[in-house]
């Protein structure tokens, strides 16, 4: 049985922006770089409250970033906030260079992840961000599941002491946790226990890998255990290898490429830790394309009926090898 | 071989230009020696702006305090092409932020002199890392924001940056962002020898013409000598007089150099951009330098 139900739909970027303006008040430090988009990733809501502490530099994600640094080199908790595909990818050196190697107290907020932006095609669907950024030495990665999660990731964001990223997506997905839930970096959700199979996802997944536990249970008889693994670095690997070892066989299960997102991070514990069989749901090696964000995550597998037939394989795998 | 290097601290007081001559020979004599015993490394720019480096920081110009690198009230020096880094060192040392005989480190495992300045916090005295151009200006300008935007202080912000490094188009989205948020706080000193890796700037990828591009972006421009110790005096000047008179808009200094200046085995050959001297070749120029402590 399930204990989290959908209350209604929000877009995670939306939590992001109402929390950061709340978090303005409470902490004057905050600093917010806008790049035009702010009123898609939702800035806009921290500039309206505190327009000076609001820096307008126009389409300039190379100069954003590294005005960013300056910001944070001069005590400031400095926000950037663009569309994930240019607020990780057209900066990349000013974010190896400026923000990790001086292990700056910058955030990024990647708005417009995945494919879920929709018909603006596959320039826009960022599904490499978080391969690139795992490899940078200082950077701390979470991906919110929901709008409510995402209000708690940015004020943990804004709390944290360091580079960090914050991954968003446009589209509006199910609220399914609780205002009152725990949140902190670096420690990954058990939402659902279970011993056959554990599901890992991050972002819109998580949602996903609810409902196919639950129809795993009721349909197939089988306990899957789901982790909501918001955190991608540091990797909650306690967490992890404590499942790999208790149900035997993971799935991971993410709206990113498959090579260097969550199911490498998530691979590379359990190889060391305690190897499983494991399946990977994301994006096979491919860009996305033009479509409504529900058909995209429908063609490209992001379901929890996916989710359910990986699960049913990677058990079988596990039986298998006994 | 082993070189030593003098542990003489000047103090940052406004000097006559002809009390410049001593504190430029002390600073290229190391930016030699230390290079030579790293055995890598680039010399041309760094020893191109002793002059433009020694007014910055023992003239009296810049506000810091050498005993508490992360002083709140200090002024901020931002050295864009950190490859230039030796001379920063020099400076750093001499200004009392590590002593002198850790130059002899540079480019060594272990060391707090990396070959290119390291994280903040890394090194004393080092503001930001750099190595990647065109990043340092942006920093600048994020310092000077901070200081100018938010926190309404009268701190200023100096940044030097290379001529080929204004081949980076992120350098323009800084030079933009400084002219339209009225950074008056904010110096931008071009090192102009107009010499880089492949050659001459002007046939590699030209800039020019570097000051109405500088006015047209917004700039108050300053052209002069870099390498003329009266000229650098009195383009910080009219900086300070531009800062304190709220010119609503950022400086630029415009500074002739000449790479490897006065090193004749270096002056104005852009092959000198990162060839380090071998031990020979940095004491036949030593010598040019009138160095009395070369063991």
């Amino acid at each position: 049985m399930n204990k989290y139900i959908s209350k209604g739909t929000k877009p995670t970027r939306q939590g992001f922006g109402e929390a950061l303006a709340e978090q303005g008040d409470k902490d004057s430090r905050i600093v917010v770089i806008g790049a035009d988009v702010t009123g898609s990733v939702l800035t806009s809501f921290f500039a309206e409250k505190h327009p000076e502490r609001f820096i307008s530099v126009g389409i300039a994600e190379q100069n954003a970033t590294t005005i960013a640094v300056g910001l944070a080199l001069s005590g400031k908790v400095a926000f950037f906030s663009a569309y994930a595909a240019f607020a990780t990818f057209r900066n990349a050196d000013q974010l190896r260079v400026s923000v990790c190697y001086n292990n700056a107290n910058v955030k990024i907020a990647g708005g417009h992840s995945g494919v879920t932006v929709g018909p603006d095609g596959a320039t826009h669907q960022c599904l490499e961000d978080i391969g690139l950024l795992r490899t940078l030495p200082n950077m701390t990665i979470v991906v919110p599941c929901d709008y409510e999660q995402a209000k708690k990731a940015t004020i943990a964001v804004a709390e944290h002491i360091g580079p960090a990223y914050i991954r968003l997506s446009r589209a509006k997905t199910a609220i399914f946790t609780n205002a009152d839930d725990d949140f902190q970096i670096g420690k990954a959700d058990v939402l659902r226990d279970g011993t056959d199979v554990c599901i890992v996802a991050c972002g819109a997944l998580v949602w996903e890998a609810l409902q196919a536990a639950g129809e795993l249970e009721t349909k197939y008889n089988l306990n899957v255990a789901v982790i909501n693994c918001h955190t991608i670095k540091p990797i909650d690997a306690d967490t992890i290898s404590a499942y790999a070892k208790k149900c035997g066989a993971i799935v991971t299960a993410e709206e990113h490429q498959i090579y260097g997102g969550l199911g490498s991070a998530v691979a590379e514990v359990v190889v060391g830790k305690y190897p499983v069989p494991m399946e990977m749901i994301a994006m096979q090696d491919r860009f996305g394309e033009s479509g409504e964000p529900d058909e995209l995550m429908r063609h490209f597998g992001f379901t929890a009926e996916n989710i359910v037939n990986r699960c049913l394989l990677v058990h079988k795998r596990k039986i298998e090898q006994k | 071989m082993s070189f030593s290097f003098n542990d003489i601290i000047f103090s940052n007081e406004q000097r006559k230009p002809d009390d410049y001559a001593a504190i430029t020979k002390e600073l290229k004599r190391d930016i030699l020696k230390s290079l030579a015993l790293a055995g890598s490394g680039h010399p041309g720019g760094a020893l191109g702006i002793a002059e433009l480096m020694a007014v910055l920081h023992f003239g009296g110009v810049m506000r810091y305090d050498a005993t508490n690198p992360t002083w709140k009230e200090r002024d901020r020096f931002i050295l864009s092409p950190g490859h230039y880094v030796p001379v920063l060192y020099s400076c750093l040392a001499h200004c009392g932020y590590f002593p002198t005989s850790e130059l002899a480190t540079l480019r060594k495992l272990g060391t707090r002199l990396q070959g290119h300045p390291a994280g903040f916090g890394f090194t004393p005295g080092i503001e930001t890392t750099t190595g990647s151009l065109g990043q340092g200006v942006s920093i600048a300008v994020g310092m000077a924001m901070s200081d100018k935007l938010i926190d309404k202080n009268s701190h200023k912000v100096f940044c030097l940056s290379g001529d080929g490094e204004l081949q980076e188009g992120s350098c323009w989205e800084a030079a933009m962002s400084a002219s339209m948020h009225h950074l008056d706080n904010l110096c931008w000193i071009v090192d102009n020898n107009d010499c880089q890796i492949d050659g001459r700037v002007k046939e590699v990828m030209s800039i020019y013409p570097l000051k109405e591009k500088f006015e047209s972006f917004g700039f108050a421009v300053i052209e002069l000598n870099g390498n003329d110790v009266e000229q650098v005096i009195s383009g910080y000047e009219q900086f300070n007089a531009n800062h304190k008179n709220k010119i609503n808009k950022p400086t630029c200094i415009i500074a002739k150099t000449i790479m490897g200046n006065e090193i004749s085995l270096m002056h104005d050959k852009y092959q000198w951009h990162g060839n380090p001297p071998t031990i020979a070749q940095a004491e036949e120029a030593l010598k040019e330098l009138e160095d009395t402590n070369n063991e």
